[in-house]
């Protein structure tokens, strides 16, 4: 058995990765990715606490945030398509109209 | 459980003003808002029956338990009286307004406005929770916001907004205290925002004072006392004269009533410490807005600063402390209300005919609409407190009242009498007397008073001559409130100096 | 003081007593018919309205017949209708008081005012708002019976408010003509500054004494401390002052002028104008509590008699000569009410030979005016004699009466006053006589602009007699100014003792010496005007003039300025000040503290990029911070 503390080093990497790239990548689907990264970086070490404690809090957590990604994908992704079909580019710079 | 009389009035007119709402015809709707303040107006008088009768009418229902708030309506004399007033006038209002200015909003929205705010309004005299009273004072904003951007004049957004912030002003000092009262009450054992509960309540000291102005400031705004009175002008000035009797002839109340029921129903002590201060507040705001009218060149406006000049003797009255002047206080903000809305709509008759509130644009109106000129006058005499019409017998009872205990304040005071005279008679010369210009002349000539604006003005013209000539009923209506507020702040009426050799 | 306690409690009222509420009743119905009627009510509304007048006058004799009949600690009658309202200790009820005092005044304001109804019927024949005129008189009659008749100092003021509102109606009743409106909307102000007075003398009243009414504040005025006593005094002085015309507010009534001469006939001679004095007299437990109060009431009274008869003597409108006249002839009543135990019944006395007088002057210079296409400049009339008969007699008996021609009523009436004058004070005693003279002289003045000399009408006038329905009521007059004076001069004293407590003097028509410098005062002043206006022609245009006695008469004293310049001015200032102020002071305040909000919204809507990018940094940032903060705390 591993050090549990190196599932929640693999976590924090991942999320830090996943971070970066939304704050860097332009590519809306890119961007999208790594919010998933972040959120799936998230679920390791609900895991891995669960696991740390032997309660299954943080298990049950992690299938709440499963099912809040998979929901949040379908809007994303229908929000990215559209924005995609109307203005034929899928950068998160181009869609800049949330301003006065 | 009886029926809940006070919670079905209420809730009338704003399921009317909600049902408004609907989709219909022009002609169903004005129809149904007719409807609904008429039966609005019926329970209101059935209401003041059974008040009078002697039964107990209170509604006292658990609504919150955790802050202690509760869905708590009662009436004494000053809310009966007040009560009536607001189903009295909404009705006239809206006959007033039946073809409202077009290119605004429709006149279905208008009627539905009217409606909710006669609701919240009426939730407001009856409420007998603080926070419940706290809350429907703050939601009678957005109907008189709506009524006034949607229906006003050229810079209706502008007094709109200027109404909105000066009202949110004073709604948030007030709340600051709303909050401050449970908690005291609560660290006292009293967990209740019950009016009854908070009176046994002792708000000594410094903290009793800041409490008490909290809540005297938002009801200074409200009954615009001077420096806190320039959204009023411009807040008639831009509005429809309806919009404006509601908002002056009812709304502003809700400061003088707030001032009794509250200030004084919860602080006493505090309440006599800033009576010196209110009492000169009072006088300077009698005078200030009687000179403001006198040098109006705009009708509303006039008529906005007579009633700057009018709550200013409220408040005097109120601070007074004495029998007499405190029913003068009480007895005046329900004649004010009709004499203001006489003002108010026969302003409207005329501008409806010439599109202008300017003074200057009017001149002989008197020959070629004698009618209407009549009834101007008729207002204007009870604006200045004519004997015979009903704000007379109430202005007097201030004045008589305040001089047994400030003799020098009430002196000064009454120079808004004399001013009175000079803003309406000098108002009425000028638009109505002298030859007749060819403006007029074009306007007015067989235009005089239509049917329906008789049947608007005959009703309030009514209630000023009978309250002027037979006052007693009312009178005998609001004492108790001021007889009960007196006992409970604890002073004494002065007792003549001489005893009357008999 | 002693003759106070023989003053009677009022009993209660029985029989035709109970009917004298319809006095004011019914006028004032017939007002507010004729007034909703509208064109209805054109045809006969005069008639009705003419008609309620006698009905009050018939009701007003009977009553006065019942207390002759009855013993006379018995003719004070109460005669309660209602409570009007209660508050605290005080309950005002609306009541009435017929006594000896208020039953003269009833019958004056109702025959007058009758006769003046019927003149009325053929001077307004033309006028097409006859209808209105006769509403607005029948709402000055019910109001004025209401002032005289009340039984407390509240529903008197009602009366007193109503008086000034009917008197502001009929001075504008020409309302086309801006000049009738100003002096209309001038009256009532200048009223309503009388009425601070009587205002804060009813609220004193109600301090003192806990009611207003006149029987309690009459028992109370004796134990009153000198001072609030003196004050309530000074209050109804200037409340008396505004409705009488005395200086300092006297004003307005030259002004008034500009009412159809009925009104000035009816209101501003006979009638509203007087009730200062019967206020006065009405307080008399009030004013012999304090000198001083009576001793301001005698400055105010000579300084109006004067300045009265100056205004008077360089007048050429016939009607504000009148007026000054009037102004003079009330100071001289007021000057009898101040003087105290000895005057009210002269003040009374010559009140009513006044009203009759005054009335039958102002009505036939209405039919002069009529017969002169309503020229009122005496100086374009002259030798009206002689088309203008009956109008010339009966003004003639007034004339005689007013300048105190011997048994004459005016005679009977002034001289006593001026006597009573010299009993209490040399200097207040030769004032009013020369006030007499003053009278004289304006008054032949007048009748020999107007009457004699030669013709100096405008060209298309041709003056003719007035119609009998005009004249009828100017020979009524004339009699009762001839004889009224003696008829009532042996009675007077003795009927009014037991209302106002006055003490009776021994009379004989035989003059005293007094009397007899009167008459030599008089002659001088009607000599000296037939020496400057009957003997050479008059022009007809007012010649200029750089004396300051004549101008400052033609100029009403300068009034008008002194008030502009102390009132309406500074009034006129502060009100665009507080335009002003509001506008640019008040909301400029608050408009900043806008400002300033919006400002800092301004630089925080910067932040709002629409990069979703940069929102998301901040969010990081953000959740750096509270991690840190988390961590730091847990640490610590």
């Amino acid at each position: 058995m591993m050090n549990p503390e190196n599932y929640l080093i693999l976590a924090a990497l991942l999320f830090a990765i996943g971070s970066v790239g939304v704050l860097t990548r332009r590519n809306a689907l890119v961007a999208f990715m790594c919010v998933e990264l972040m959120l799936n970086a998230c679920n390791l070490a609900l895991v891995a606490g669960s696991h740390i404690h032997g309660a299954l809090d943080g298990q049950v957590a992690a299938f709440f945030v499963m099912v809040v990604a998979a929901a949040e994908v379908v809007v994303g992704l229908a929000i990215i398509v559209m924005i995609y079909r109307t203005r034929r580019s899928t950068s998160v710079d181009d869609a800049n109209l949330l301003k006065l | 459980m009886t029926f809940p009389w006070l919670t079905f009035l209420g809730l009338l007119p704003l399921v009317g003003g909600v049902l408004l709402f609907l989709p219909m015809g022009r002609g169903a709707a004005r129809t149904l808002g007719l409807v609904f303040s008429g039966v609005t107006l019926a329970v209101a008088i059935a209401v003041t029956a059974l008040h009078v009768g002697g039964a107990d009418l209170a509604v006292q229902v658990p609504w919150i338990r955790a802050f202690g708030a509760w869905w708590a309506l009662d009436v004494d004399g000053m809310g009966l009286a007040m009560v009536l007033m607001t189903a009295v006038l909404t009705p006239i209002v809206l006959l007033a307004e039946w073809e409202p200015p077009a290119m605004r909003w429709s006149a279905q929205a208008f009627f539905a406005l009217v409606l909710i705010l006669e609701g919240l309004s009426l939730f407001v005299f009856m409420a007998n929770d603080v926070l419940l009273f706290y809350l429907f004072f703050e939601a009678t904003l957005i109907p008189t916001y709506f009524l006034i951007v949607g229906f006003g004049g050229v810079r209706r957004s502008y007094a709109a907004v200027k109404f909105l912030l000066f009202s949110l002003a004073g709604g948030l000092i007030m709340l600051a205290s709303v909050v401050g009262v449970y908690v005291v009450g609560a660290a006292q054992g009293v967990p209740s925002y019950l009016v009854s509960d908070l009176a046994a309540v002792r708000f000594d000291g410094d903290l009793g004072r800041w409490l008490m102005l909290g809540f005297l400031i938002a009801f200074v705004v409200k009954a615009p006392m001077v420096p806190l009175h320039t959204w009023l002008p411009d807040a008639a000035e831009h509005s429809t004269p309806g919009t404006a009797t509601l908002l002056v002839g009812v709304l502003d109340k809700i400061g003088t009533f707030g001032m009794i029921k509250l200030c004084l129903g919860l602080f006493p002590e505090a309440s006599l410490w800033i009576t010196p201060f209110m009492v000169w507040f009072a006088v300077i705001s009698i005078i200030w807005g009687a000179l403001g009218a006198i040098g109006s060149r705009n009708l509303m406006r006039l008529v906005a600063y007579t009633s700057v000049s009018h709550f200013g003797f409220m408040v005097l009255g109120i601070y007074a402390f004495t029998t007499a002047s405190m029913t003068g206080s009480i007895f005046y903000m329900l004649n004010h209300g009709f004499s203001t809305a006489a003002m108010f709509l026969v302003v409207g008759f005329m501008a409806k005919r010439t599109g202008s509130y300017d003074i200057a644009a009017y001149g002989g109106v008197q020959k070629v609409a004698p009618v209407l000129a009549g009834v101007l006058l008729v207002s204007g005499l009870a604006t200045l407190s004519l004997p015979g019409l009903a704000p007379f017998v109430s202005e007097f009872m201030v004045i008589a009242g305040t001089w047994t205990r400030y003799p020098v304040v009430t002196a000064v005071s009454i120079i808004g009498v004399v001013l009175a005279a000079v803003y309406i008679l000098r108002m009425y010369q000028r638009t109505m007397t002298g030859p007749v210009t060819d403006e007029t002349a074009a306007r007015f000539t067989g235009r005089d008073l239509t049917g329906i604006e008789k049947a608007v003005m005959v009703p309030i013209i009514g209630v000023l001559l009978v309250l002027g000539f037979y006052p007693q009923p009312a009178v005998q209506l609001v004492e108790p409130t001021a007889k009960a507020t007196l006992a409970y702040v604890g002073t004494t009426d002065p007792a003549p100096v001489v005893k009357g050799a008999k | 003081m002693i003759l106070l306690e023989t003053i009677a409690e009022p009993v209660a009222a029985t029989g035709m007593f109970t009917w004298a509420w319809t006095m004011i009743a019914v006028p004032a119905i017939v007002a507010g018919l004729l007034l909703l009627a509208g064109k209805l009510s054109d045809a006969w509304g005069h008639l009705v309205a003419t008609a309620a007048v006698f009905w009050s006058f018939a009701i007003a004799v009977c009553l006065f017949a019942e207390q002759l009949l009855a013993p006379a600690t018995e003719r004070a009658v109460a005669a309660p209708a209602y409570t009007w309202f209660s508050v605290g200790e005080w309950t005002f009820q609306v009541g009435l008081l017929v006594d000896q005092l208020s039953i003269l005044f009833a019958m004056l304001i109702t025959g007058v005012g009758g006769l003046i109804h019927v003149y009325s019927i053929g001077y307004m024949s033309h006028d097409p708002r006859r209808r209105r005129f006769f509403a607005y008189l029948n709402l000055f009659i019910a109001a004025m019976l209401l002032l005289v008749l009340a039984d407390n100092y509240l529903i008197l003021f009602v009366g007193w408010e109503g008086v000034g509102l009917a008197s502001y109606l009929l001075i504008s009743f020409w309302q086309h003509k801006p000049s009738a409106a100003a002096a209309g909307t001038k009256a009532f102000v200048m009223n309503r500054v009388g009425d601070l007075g009587m205002l804060m003398a009813i609220s004193t009243m109600l301090a003192m004494f806990g009611s207003s009414k006149f029987t309690e504040v009459n028992a109370g005025a004796a134990s009153t401390e000198p001072m609030w006593a003196t004050l309530i005094g000074l209050f109804l002085l200037l409340g008396a002052c505004g409705k009488s015309a005395q200086v300092p507010l006297q004003a307005w009534l030259l002004d008034a002028m500009e009412g159809p001469t009925p009104v000035s006939a009816l209101i501003h001679a006979a009638t509203m104008v007087t009730a200062g004095v019967y206020l006065v007299v009405r307080s008399h437990a009030l004013f012999e509590a304090a000198p001083t109060a009576q001793m301001a009431v005698i400055i105010v009274a000579t300084v109006t008699l004067l300045a009265g008869a100056w205004i008077g003597t360089s007048q050429d409108d016939i009607k504000k000569v009148l007026a000054g006249s009037t102004m003079s002839q009330i100071g001289y009543m007021m000057l009898a009410a101040g003087i105290g135990p000895a005057g009210y019944a002269f003040a009374i006395f010559h009140l009513l030979t006044h009203g009759f007088f005054k009335a039958n002057m102002f009505l036939g210079a209405g039919s002069v005016m009529h017969g002169m296409n309503d020229d009122v400049d005496m100086r374009h009339y002259g030798a009206l004699s002689k088309v203008m008969k009956v109008t010339f007699l009966t003004f003639a008996m007034g004339y005689l009466a007013i300048i105190g021609f011997p048994f004459f009523s005016g005679y009977f009436s002034k001289d006593h006053i001026i006597e009573a004058a010299f009993a209490d004070n040399t200097f207040i005693g030769v004032c009013a006589l020369i006030g007499a003279g003053i009278t004289a002289f304006y008054m032949t003045r007048l009748m020999l602009m107007t009457f004699f000399g030669e013709k100096r009408w405008q060209p298309g006038v041709h003056p003719h007699e007035s119609p009998k329905v005009m004249t009828i009521p100017l020979i009524i007059l004339a009699i009762l100014s001839v004889g009224a004076g003696i008829v009532l001069n042996f009675w007077i004293q003795e009927w009014l003792a037991p209302a106002v407590g006055n003490h009776p003097h021994e009379l004989s028509l035989v003059p005293t010496p007094v009397g007899w410098m009167t008459m030599a005062v008089v002659a001088l002043g009607v000599v000296a005007a037939w020496l400057v206006f009957g003997r050479s022609s008059i022009p007809v245009t007012a010649p200029a003039t750089n004396n300051p006695i004549t101008l400052a008469g033609r100029n009403v004293l300068f009034g008008d300025q002194v008030n502009d310049f102390l009132f309406v001015s500074p009034t006129t200032a502060l009100a665009t000040g507080i335009d002003t102020t509001d506008a640019r002071g008040i909301d400029r305040m608050v408009d900043g503290g806008a400002q300033a909000f919006g400002g800092l919204s301004t630089q925080m809507r910067r932040l709002q990029t629409g990069y979703a990018r940069s929102y998301a940094l901040t969010m990081v940032f953000g959740a750096l911070v509270v991690g840190a903060v988390l961590i730091l705390t847990q640490l610590g």
